[in-house]
Order: C-alpha cells, then structure tokens, then sequence
C-alpha cells in the first residue's frame, strides 16, 4: 500500500514507522526538516519538506499513487484542508485528519471526511480510568 | 445586511474601515487582543476578539443571521475552513474568501465557497496589461468553467505565422474568437491567415494554456 501523512510529530512519525515496518510505502511530508529526527534510523521510506496543502508538494510526496492519506499536523485547519485536497482533488481511496476541535470534527465528519479527534478520545479514556479502578 | 470579515490584518482592517463608513452592519473577528483593542479604538464596538474558525466565536457573532462571511486572513486553510464553517454550520448564504496562493482557487470553488478573491492573480494580470511586451495576456477567466480567455501578439517568430486556422492546430477545448490587425477586428473562419502582428482573442481551458502558449509563440 502505498500511504502519504502530513506531519511529522509524534503520531505522524509513529505511523509511519509502523507502516513502513510492516512493508509499505510511505511518503511523510513536514515543513520543518529537523521534525525527520522522529523517524528511526532505519526509516525506508521517503521525507519531502514542503506544506502539506501545497498540491505540488503533495504530489513530490507521491499523492497521485497514494491507498491512503493520514493529516496529522498540529493545526486543525490545515488538516482539514489537506484531508479535503486528498479526497477532492486526488481521489485518494482512504483520507483520515485529526481535528483537536470537536466541534470542527464533528462538522467535517458529516462532510463525509473521515476523522479522529483526540480531544474526545482522550476525555473519555481518561475518565474511563475512573470507572476502571 | 450584516457582514462578519474574520482575520484583521491589512485587508480586513481596511475592508471594515470601508464597510462600516459605506454603512454596512459589520462585525471583525480578529484573534490578537492587542489589534483588537487599537481597532476598538479606532472604528467602535464593531470589532470582537476570537478564532473565526470555531464555532463558538460565530455563533457569539451572531453568524446565523449574517449575510455575508468574509475569511481574509492570510493562511488560507483557515479562510477555506472559516467559510466552510460558517456554511455548515450556520447556513451562512454567501461566503467569500481570501486565496494567497492561485492554485487553491479552483479547490475553494469545488469545497462550495461561493467567491474568491485572489491577490496574486489580481496583481499578475494588471501586470500583464500594463507592460506593453507581454506576448500573452490573461483578459478574463471565467469562473465555473475553468475557463479563459487570452489575448496572445503573433511576432515574425511565431510558428503559426503564415498559417490559416484550418491549417493549425488547436490545442483541445481551445478557439480562437478574434483577431485584431491594426484598428481591424476579424471574426476568424478557416480560411484566416494569421500574420505577424496580430492580437489573437482565444478562449481556452486552464489545461490547455501551455499548449496555446507553446503553439502561437515561438
């Protein structure tokens, strides 16, 4: 499968650790090239330093050929844009954004984008902890 | 008509400033606090610090009975999503956003914003007008379509030069509308010959610019 993601943080670095290691191919695009460091030394795939809502970047990334597209900057609006080029634009089969909002998630998720939000995700684990113990 | 400009930097500062002395209900959204508090100063109760893009903000905008929305901040994901927000979620009628870089253009127009307003192309094609050797020059685009149309100088150098229109070849979805010679304007049929120094009016598709550009100059 071949995969784009948009944002090298923690979750973006760590996707695509993981599916790199288990055989795909992945394109992780960031705007700041010191964010690769995330990446472990033996990361196969490929790191494109560009803005994530630049079509001409995300097709450097690969986009045109991508199975499926992960946003997962840290800005929510960016996310949502870059989600939006994915699926509007390049027909990518799989589009995820993470949205901090939950109302901004719930709005994009009507829209018909796939969506985590970790906000919610989060709240209802950590109070879940409660009921736990 | 109410009318909310989110994003008080250059534009929106001077857009309110205009709006509200044209008499204009208009409310900025701006997220600094200190911009707010100098525009506060300056045009009244008109101004309200927030984020445009959440909810909470439009909603305590009063978006649910503006007319207008106007997104000029200068990110243009937040424009798009500003917009789209106060579409969904307020059914804001008309929304008009801020496009800093040409190519989202075409993209915001597919998401559903209703206008765009484009800096960059607006200073390109004064550029084109004004500086007398430009070999090709963008005359309109037309909106829904992806449709322009170009006026394009035939020099000595032009591979069409010499040639009848039924004799070139136009790149797809492209015809050539007019063509000036002097004072003259030729309505085109194949039979035209296409001489040095006309101005060639064509219409054509975004897709096709580079090939109507590489067919008539050399």
């Amino acid at each position: 499968m071949n995969v784009v993601i948009v944002g090298c943080g923690r979750v973006g670095a760590r996707v695509a650790t993981i599916l790199d290691q288990g055989g795909h191919r992945v394109s992780i695009v960031d705007t700041d090239s010191s964010a690769f460091r995330r990446l472990p030394q033996d990361f196969g795939g490929n790191a494109v330093i560009g803005i994530g809502i630049d079509e001409d970047v995300l097709k450097s990334a690969g986009i045109e050929d991508a199975d499926a597209f992960f946003s997962v900057t840290n800005g929510d609006n960016t996310n949502i844009m870059a989600a939006q080029l994915a699926q509007k634009v390049f027909e990518v089969k799989h589009v995820c954004a993470r949205i901090y909002d939950p109302v901004r998630e719930e709005t994009y998720r009507r829209m018909g984008i796939v969506t985590v939000c970790p906000t919610t995700t989060i709240a209802s684990l950590m109070l879940s902890t409660l009921t736990d113990s | 008509m109410y009318l909310i400009v989110v994003g008080g930097g250059k534009v929106g500062y001077y857009l309110t400033k205009t709006l509200v002395h044209e008499g204009y209900e208009v409310l900025l959204i701006e997220k600094s606090t200190r911009k707010c508090d100098i525009y506060t100063e300056r045009f009244g109760a008109v101004v309200m610090n927030g984020d445009g893009a959440e909810a909470s903000t439009l909603a305590a905008a009063g978006a649910a009975r503006a007319d207008v929305v106007i997104a000029v901040t200068g990110d243009d994901e937040d424009n798009l999503v500003i917009c789209q927000m106060a579409k969904h979620r307020f059914h804001v009628a008309r929304t008009i956003a801020r496009v800093n870089n040409p190519k989202n253009e075409e993209l915001f127009r597919r998401l559903g914003i209703d206008v765009t307003v484009n800096p960059t192309n607006v200073i390109l094609s004064l550029i084109e007008q004004q500086i007398p050797d430009r070999h090709f020059v963008h005359l309109l685009a037309l909106k829904h379509a992806e449709l322009e149309v170009v006026e394009v100088s035939v020099d000595n150098d032009s591979p069409v030069r010499g040639r009848t229109l039924e004799d070139i070849r136009m790149p797809p979805e492209t015809s050539m509308i007019a063509v000036i010679r002097g004072s003259e304007v030729i309505v085109p049929t194949g039979q035209t010959t296409i001489e040095a120094g006309d101005e060639v009016i064509a219409i054509t598709r975004a897709q096709s610019e580079l090939a109507l550009r590489q067919l008539l100059i050399r």
